[in-house]
């Protein structure tokens, strides 16, 4: 639970931040190019090759890398536990069928595809949100299924068939919410796989495109000046390194409540 | 002094006292029952004595065996306490036995902690062990894997393993609950036959069982003392209220049976019941239920009883509609009901209502109890308001003996007894006419049990409620049952009204089940093997009549030709030879 307190701080300072800080985000500063971080000149986390001020760029980076794993999770969340609950709940054919299609899409290479999206259609930043949520949602489909078929099984899905309760609302009232405990669990996992498939984008000058920024375009700026700056390279490193730890403690913390709960 | 010693024993944890005050003392070569519910802090005492309860737990008192001090000691003295003195029986040995492992190799992994090294010498003496323990063809389970043995057989790989060390003092823990009847009487017939060798600790909640099998008792009750002493003392002469209560609730096969009620109308009617699952995707049948019937009146109870594997399971949710029939007709006050319960009416579904064995798998773990109790109600009864709804959610955990304080538990936070009740009252919350309860007291203590029992039966007399008892114990159904209905293999062996079927059985394999019941009387204690072997496996039923390798009475006919089962007296019976037996 420590870990939702980091990460509500770290959203909290990336939000406000910029607002606080004296310097714009895209102002260049040339007389303090590849500033150090110093207090005095108000440039906490120093400055980049251009004199821009990093502490506001990486608090914008921090914004898109937060919205990037939001959007790609909801993206994930809403159409795997939709294919996946209905795969499992209808079972049969049309199951192996939806299946399969889940298998040869894990089956494309996945820089493949993003590439060739980014060539067909541009750059564009919604694309990259769209390229997230359809490789997460493979897994969290398989998931939602194989936990909806041992659901089917359970004798309280069998009571309820016997009352005559009709199929949707036994999916709705008691199968779904008993996917809800590992479905979160899952989403705060697949959060930190989201931000590091963006940053590894960015990295690779496929993600966001300047002026815009995020954590992993500024690793890669850090990366050129490594030599000579390395704040440049270790700020946006440790604060995603940060991020992603906190959000895998906080599955893991999900996964122990929701555990113990269905168990006890 | 005694082989085993314990004091004052204490156990708690963080905020609940676990045990406290219990004293207990096992001499050598001396059998000793330790008695209690569920809860009672049985199993607690037994892993406190083989030093194997968690860190957390705070142990006081004093455990002392053969002269040592358990409470403290070293991992290492206890290691070698346990290698060498105390053999313990678990209670499910599925989960004891190493998957993975060959049976033969895990027996050997214990000689070779014993300093036996020459291969030749542990192999002979693990095939010792396991003919000692009745396992036929030992050569042969030497290789065999867990999952490839019957429940029976691998608690007698347990006892095995527990005893080929040579133990002083082998602790038994409920190692029959899991079993069928006729298994249990092996089991027990076995424990009894080791016991020249060592002491035995046997920890049960079931009094049939200990009064054949122990010489002294010992009495727990939410963790403390009740009482102690000679078992036949203590039957005879109970000071504590508590082991009177035991007494009484432990089933018993004398006592009477209900009369049977004034003929009704045939509210169910199944004929010619078949189901068969399919194995290895469609290349191998295996038939689960034969052409089996089944009529039931208003207010009447009929008992479906068998052992695992008998189908008594497949055949009612195959009525139900649960399960696909493969042939037969089941018609409702002469409608018929055809079809997955899910493609049924809803009219129809409201009459026919099933308990299940497992309370809590039964109930939605995401809902709270006036959410699962009502549900039947948001179905048939849409027009209600929530005030009336509530009204008689409240009315119908009353009629099951609960009060409205458990409308928001989830049921995690209900007894096993409570949540059971939570289960009748959902089905009886809309006043079906059938109730079918499959095994549906097996998994709770007897003084709960009998509380069951009773409520349902006090249901059938206000109601006029049909019932249909799902049992693997003939002598849990006894005190309810107006007719009686034993399976084998998927097949009606007897049928007859509960009198004549616990007094005069007319088949081999009834009366076996009556003879294997454990019944809580010293004297006279019952539990006797008069059936060896186990049920043959489904998919490869032997010839002629199922039941002939276990029949003592089996002749050649029996060998070759399936019997119908026919009218002899008022039972339906399906022997070749059941007019000129004595059973």
């Amino acid at each position: 639970m420590v870990s939702g307190g980091i990460l509500c701080g770290i959203a909290l300072v990336a939000l406000v931040g910029p607002w606080l800080s004296p310097n714009e985000y895209l102002a260049a500063d040339f007389d303090n190019i590849l500033r150090a971080p110093t207090v005095s000149e108000a440039h906490v986390f120093g400055t980049d090759h251009l004199g821009r001020d990093l502490f506001v760029r990486t608090m914008m980076g921090v914004q898109v890398t937060f919205v990037v794993a939001i959007v790609a999770s909801v993206v994930s969340l809403v159409i795997g536990v939709l294919y996946g609950a209905t795969a499992g709940f209808v079972g049969g054919r049309v199951d192996a069928v939806m299946m399969r299609l889940v298998d040869t899409l894990y089956a494309t290479p996945f820089i493949f595809f993003v590439i060739l999206l980014l060539v067909v259609f541009e750059r564009n930043f919604l694309l990259i949100f769209v390229a997230i949520g359809a490789i997460n949602w493979l897994d969290m489909a398989r998931i939602v299924r194989g936990q909806t078929l041992s659901l089917r099984e359970r004798e309280f899905v069998q009571a309820a068939e016997l009352i005559g309760v009709s199929a949707p609302r036994i999916i709705f009232r008691h199968i779904a919410p008993n996917l809800i405990g590992i479905v979160i669990v899952y989403v705060t996992l697949t959060i930190p796989q989201a931000i590091l498939i963006e940053s590894f984008l960015s990295f690779l000058g496929l993600g966001v495109q300047e002026p815009q920024t995020s954590l992993g375009k500024l690793v890669n700026d850090g990366i050129d000046q490594m030599g000579g700056a390395s704040w440049m390279l270790l700020i946006p490193a440790t604060l995603l390194a940060a991020i992603l730890l906190c959000f895998n403690f906080l599955g893991d913390g999900m996964r122990d409540l929701f555990d113990s709960r269905q168990s006890r | 002094m005694s082989l085993l010693d314990v004091v004052d024993l204490g156990i708690r944890y963080a905020e609940a006292e676990a045990v406290s005050g219990v004293s207990l003392s096992v001499d050598a070569g001396e059998s000793v029952g330790l008695v209690g519910e569920s809860g009672s802090g049985k199993t607690q005492t037994a892993l406190a004595i083989m030093g194997l309860l968690p860190d957390k737990a705070e142990i006081s008192g004093s455990i002392r065996f053969d002269g040592s001090e358990i409470i403290g000691a070293n991992e290492r003295q206890l290691d070698r306490l346990r290698a060498e003195r105390i053999g313990m029986v678990f209670q499910d040995p599925m989960q004891a036995l190493n998957p993975y492992v060959p049976i033969g190799q895990q027996l050997r992994r214990i000689l070779l902690r014993h300093g036996i090294n020459d291969g030749r010498e542990a192999d002979q003496r693990v095939m010792h062990m396991l003919d000692r323990v009745g396992l036929a063809d030992p050569a042969r389970q030497f290789r065999a894997y867990a999952h490839q043995l019957s429940g029976g057989m691998r608690q007698r790989v347990m006892i095995a393993s527990a005893l080929i060390a040579e133990p002083d003092l082998l602790i038994a823990d409920e190692p029959t609950t899991a079993l069928d009847v006729t298994v249990q009487a092996q089991i027990l017939d076995l424990l009894e036959r080791i016991r020249e060798d060592t002491a035995l600790l046997l920890i049960t909640h079931d009094l049939g069982i200990i009064a054949g099998h122990c010489e002294r008792l010992v009495v727990i009750e939410k963790g403390r003392l009740v009482e102690e002493g000679p078992t036949r003392k203590l039957f005879s002469e109970p000071q504590a209220e508590h082991t009177r209560k035991l007494i009484d609730a432990a089933p018993r096969l004398d006592g009477a049976t209900p009369a049977p009620p004034e003929a009704g109308d045939i509210l169910l009617d199944a004929e010619e019941v078949s189901v068969s699952y399919e194995e290895r995707e469609g290349r191998q049948q295996l038939h689960a239920v034969q052409d089996l019937g089944l009529q039931l009146t208003a207010g009447e109870t009929v008992a479906v009883v068998g052992e695992s594997g008998s189908g008594k399971s497949s055949f009612v949710r195959a009525v139900l509609g649960l399960i696909p029939m493969r042939a037969g007709r089941v018609t409702f006050l002469g409608q018929q009901l055809a079809g997955p319960v899910k493609a049924r009416a809803i009219e129809a579904r409201r009459d026919l209502q099933l308990v299940f064995q497992d309370p809590a798998g039964s109930l939605n773990p995401q809902l709270r109890v006036e959410r699962i109790v009502a549900e039947p109600l948001t179905v048939h009864a849409p027009e209600l308001d929530a005030k009336t709804r509530r009204e008689r959610v409240i009315a119908a955990l009353q009629r099951v003996g609960l009060d409205e304080s458990l409308l928001g538990r989830f049921p995690h936070q209900l007894s096993g007894g409570q949540a059971q009740r939570v289960a009748i009252a959902r089905a009886l919350i809309v006043n079906p006419r059938v109730l079918v309860c499959d095994e549906a007291v097996a998994a709770l203590d007897g003084s709960v049990r009998r509380q069951i029992l009773e409520l349902l039966r006090r249901e059938q007399e206000s109601t006029g409620l049909a019932i249909v008892f799902i049992s693997h114990d003939l002598a849990v159904v006894r005190s309810i049952s107006h007719r009686v209905m034993v399976l084998y293999l998927g097949r009606l062996v007897e049928l007859a009204g509960g009198a004549s079927l616990f007094g005069h059985p007319r088949h081999p394999y009834t009366r076996a089940l009556l003879d294997a019941v454990p019944v809580p009387d010293p004297v006279s204690p019952g539990g006797k093997l008069s059936l060896g072997g186990e049920m043959p496996s489904i998919i490869s039923p032997p010839k002629g009549c199922a039941f002939h390798p276990r029949c003592r009475y089996a002749n050649e006919r029996c060998r070759v030709e399936l019997p119908r089962a026919r009218l002899v007296g008022n039972t339906q019976v399906a022997c070749h030879r059941a007019e000129e037996l004595e059973l």
